[in-house]
C-alpha cells in the first residue's frame, strides 16, 4: 500500500448524502478482474448530466471529494475504493461514512475523513465560489487547512501509523503465526468444515 | 458486568488482543463469490502465498450467473471471464466450488446456512455486504472487501476495530399480515441508513423469538442497510432444529457439545447495551419503500411524503431527488403506484418460505396483464424444493417466470435487469438509483406484497385482493 502522510490539492464538492456504492460504481463494471480501469465507471449515471460536479471543467484535477453523510453505503465492493482512487481522489471528507467503504479505503491508502457538516459545508462554500482553492489534509498533524478553515480530524492510532508507514496488513498478520496456530489447536470439534484439508 | 451475545462471540475468537491495536480474530467459515475474490487470489500469488484453511472455504457463483439457458455458455464475455477466474482459482488453491449447474450452486447466503456450515456462534465472513444474513442463527457474521477477502485467504484472521452494541427489541406479536420483511423496513426507515454505523444490532423481544430461521435471515440480512457492521439474533430451540440434520450440523456426541455451547450464546441479564430501540409488534404493518435508499419507506397504506415536512436539510434535499427520480409526487397514496416488474427472490427473500408466501397469494390468480413477475430461487436447492411442493406451477400458471437460481435483478449484474424508467415492487434490499438496471426503479416489498402487487398492477397487499381468486380448478 502507498504511504499517506499529507496531500494537498484542489476540492470537488458533491452535494449529496447517503452517495451509495452503486452511484460510485455501478455492478456491471464489478465484472473486471482487476484493481484498475474504473476510473470511467466512477459516477458513471450521474455524469450523463453535464452539470454534475465532474463535468464542470473548473473542478477537473481536483483530488479531494467533499460529499454529505453516510458516503459509501450499500455493498462491500472495494471497486468503490479503487474507482476512486482511478480517477485521482486520495481524500474523501464526510460527516460520516458506512463501515465497510472506511475500512476498504484505508487499506488501499486512500484517507477517508470525518468533520462535522458545519466543517463540509464551509468546504462546500469555499470550493464552489473559488473552485482554484487548495486544501491540504495533514495525517501527521490530523488536520484540514483550506483559507478561513482549519479543522483538527480523528483517526484512530493504529490505523494512522499503518497509513504513514503505507504497511501490508497481511505481513503484520503473519508475524502472529505462532498465535494463529495456538487458536487453531484449541478449536472446538464441532466446529464444521468445508471439506478435509 | 455481563456481556452481550457479539460481545461473548467476539471474545470467543480474539487470537491475539494488545493494548493500542484492534483485535486479531478467527475466522470459522469464508464465503467466496466470483465478483470480489479474482483481486484477492492475485494477491496471494503475487506474494507467493497460500489459502491457509481450504477446510474453513466454500466457493459459489451466484452474481453474475444467468437464469434462463444455464446449460448453455454464459453469453456475455465477461461475465464468464469472472466465472472461469472463479473456477481457476479454486481448482489452483484447492478451495471447494459449487459452479453454476452444480446442485449445491446458489446466493452464498442462502447456500452456507442450507449445507449446515452456518452455525451458532461461528465468525463468517464474505466479501459481500449481505453476508449480516448468518448472524440469524447467533453467529457474527461481517460484509469485507477484497483486501480483507485476500487477508482471510492467507490468515484465517481478520483485524478488526472495536464495535458498538445496539439492541433492536420488538414486543409483542406482529400482525397476521405483517411479515419479516416489513418489520426490518420499519427498523430501517426507524433508524435511518446511517442509524447503525459502528454497531452490531442485537434483535430480541417476543416477535423476533417468534420468528422462523428464515424469516430471522431476512431481518438480519439487511442489517446493513441500517449502516449496522453485522445484526444478531441469540440461537434457541428453533435454530438448534433448523441446523439439526444438515450436511455440515454436528453428529452425535458433537452435535450434544455443540449444543451445550450455543446454549451460553445469549446476552446476560445485566448486560449493558450502548444504544437500545424498542419496536411494539402490534403498530407495524405491509411496508414499501418510496425512495432511492432503504430507510426512505412507509407504511403502504400513507401516501409518498412531501419532502417540504422534512425538518433535516440533508434527508429534504435526498427526498427532492428521490421523488424526482422515482418519477412520483407528494401525497400521491403509495397504494396508486402502478409497476411493470415484479421481482421475488435475493439472499433477502429467496428462500423456500419466502416462494411459499409468494405463491400462498398467487395461487388461483393472474399477474396482470403486460406485467413481468421474475421468480429466482435462492439456490438451486431451494428451486427444487419447490418443485416438488408445486411451487413453479403456482407461478407459471398465474404467467409469473420461473427461472434458474442466482442473484438476478437483485443487483442485475446478469442479464435479468429493468429497462430505464421501468418500475420494479421488488423483495430485494435494495433500492439505490439504478440498481436493478440503469434508470430503474426500485420499490423493497416483502414477497407477499410483491405477489398481491402482480396480480393488480399497483403497490398492493393480500388484503387488497379479496374479491379476485378464481374457484379451485378454474
Amino acid at each position: 500500500m502507498e504511504a499517506f502522510t499529507t496531500h494537498t490539492g484542489r476540492v470537488v464538492p458533491l452535494r449529496r448524502s447517503n452517495v451509495d456504492t452503486d452511484q460510485i460504481i455501478p455492478a456491471h463494471w464489478l465484472k473486471k478482474v482487476t484493481r484498475d480501469g474504473f476510473e470511467d465507471g466512477l459516477f458513471e449515471a450521474w455524469r450523463k448530466n453535464a452539470d454534475f460536479v465532474l463535468n464542470q471543467s473548473v473542478y477537473k484535477g481536483g483530488t479531494v471529494l467533499v460529499a454529505g453523510e453516510d458516503f459509501g453505503t450499500g455493498s462491500s465492493r472495494e471497486h468503490a475504493v479503487w474507482a476512486l482512487q482511478n480517477y485521482g481522489f486520495k481524500v474523501v471528507i464526510s460527516p460520516r461514512f458506512a463501515d465497510i467503504f472506511r475500512g476498504n479505503s484505508l487499506k488501499n491508502g486512500l484517507l477517508t475523513v470525518v468533520l462535522p457538516p458545519r466543517t463540509v459545508d464551509a468546504l462546500w462554500e469555499l470550493a464552489e465560489s473559488d473552485p482554484s482553492v487548495e486544501v491540504t489534509v495533514d495525517l501527521v498533524q490530523r488536520k484540514v487547512l483550506a483559507p478561513g478553515i482549519e479543522a483538527d480530524f480523528e483517526l484512530d492510532e493504529n490505523a494512522r501509523w499503518r497509513l504513514l508507514e503505507g504497511l501490508d496488513d497481511i505481513s503484520l498478520t503473519l508475524k502472529n503465526e505462532e498465535a494463529i496456530a495456538d487458536y487453531e489447536a484449541k478449536r472446538s470439534a464441532f466446529k464444521p468444515l468445508t471439506q478435509q484439508a | 458486568m455481563g456481556r452481550t451475545l457479539a460481545e461473548k462471540v467476539w471474545d470467543d475468537h480474539v487470537v491475539k488482543r494488545a493494548e493500542g491495536e484492534p483485535d486479531l480474530l478467527f475466522i470459522d467459515l469464508h464465503l467466496l463469490h466470483e465478483v470480489t475474490s479474482p483481486q484477492a487470489f492475485d494477491g496471494l500469488r503475487q506474494n507467493g502465498r497460500q489459502v491457509r484453511r481450504t477446510d474453513l472455504t466454500i466457493a459459489t457463483e451466484d452474481h453474475n450467473t444467468p437464469t434462463l439457458d444455464i446449460d448453455k455458455p454464459v453469453a456475455d464475455p465477461v461475465s464468464r471471464t469472472q466465472l472461469e477466474t472463479l473456477r481457476k482459482n479454486c481448482a489452483d488453491f484447492g478451495v471447494r466450488l459449487h459452479p453454476l449447474g452444480d446442485v449445491e450452486q446458489g446466493v452464498v447466503h442462502v447456500v452456507g446456512p442450507q449445507l449446515g456450515l452456518t452455525q451458532p456462534g461461528m465468525t463468517v465472513v464474505c466479501g459481500d455486504s449481505h453476508t449480516s444474513t448468518h448472524g440469524a442463527f447467533g453467529a457474527l457474521a461481517f460484509g469485507i472487501g477484497t483486501s480483507q477477502v485476500e487477508h482471510v485467504l492467507a490468515t484465517q484472521t481478520l483485524t478488526m476495530a472495536p464495535f458498538r452494541t445496539m439492541a433492536v427489541t420488538v414486543n409483542g406479536e406482529l400482525p397476521d399480515d405483517v411479515t419479516a420483511k416489513d418489520l426490518i423496513l420499519a427498523i430501517i426507515a426507524k433508524i435511518g441508513t446511517g442509524g447503525g454505523q459502528g454497531y452490531v444490532i442485537e434483535y430480541r423481544g417476543e416477535a423476533i423469538e417468534k420468528l422462523s430461521v428464515e424469516a430471522r435471515m431476512t431481518i438480519c440480512n439487511m442489517s446493513i442497510e441500517a449502516g449496522a457492521r453485522a445484526g444478531m439474533i441469540a440461537p434457541d430451540e428453533t435454530t438448534f432444529a433448523y441446523v439439526q440434520g444438515r450436511d455440515h450440523a454436528p453428529k452425535g456426541a458433537d452435535w450434544d457439545a455443540a449444543v451445550e455451547y450455543w446454549k451460553t450464546l445469549r446476552t446476560d441479564d445485566d448486560a449493558v447495551f450502548d444504544h437500545e430501540v424498542v419496536i411494539e409488534g402490534a403498530d407495524l404493518a405491509p411496508f414499501v419503500t418510496w425512495g432511492t435508499n432503504p430507510g426512505q419507506g412507509a407504511p403502504l397504506s400513507e401516501s409518498v411524503p412531501d419532502p417540504a415536512t422534512f425538518e433535516d436539510d440533508s434527508a429534504r434535499l435526498s427526498a427532492e431527488k428521490a421523488l424526482e427520480y422515482m418519477g412520483l409526487t407528494a401525497g400521491q397514496a403509495l397504494r396508486d403506484v402502478a409497476v411493470d416488474t415484479v421481482f421475488v427472490g435475493s439472499c433477502t427473500n429467496g428462500r423456500i418460505e419466502d416462494l411459499r408466501s409468494a405463491a400462498s397469494v398467487l395461487e388461483g390468480r393472474q399477474v396482470a396483464e403486460g406485467l413481468r413477475m421474475l421468480v429466482v430461487p435462492g439456490s438451486v436447492r431451494v428451486s427444487l424444493q419447490a418443485v416438488e411442493e408445486g411451487l413453479d406451477k403456482v407461478f407459471t400458471a398465474a404467467g409469473a417466470e420461473w427461472r434458474h437460481a442466482g442473484c438476478s435483478m437483485c443487483l442485475g449484474m446478469n442479464p435479468d435487469q429493468l429497462q430505464p424508467g421501468e418500475r420494479a415492487a421488488s423483495t430485494s434490499n435494495r433500492n439505490f438509483e439504478g440498481r436493478q438496471g440503469k434508470g430503474g426503479r426500485t420499490h423493497l416489498v416483502s414477497p407477499q406484497v410483491a405477489a398481491a402487487t402482480a396480480v393488480l398492477g399497483h403497490l398492493a397487499s393480500p388484503a387488497d385482493l379479496s374479491d379476485v381468486r378464481q374457484p379451485a380448478g378454474v
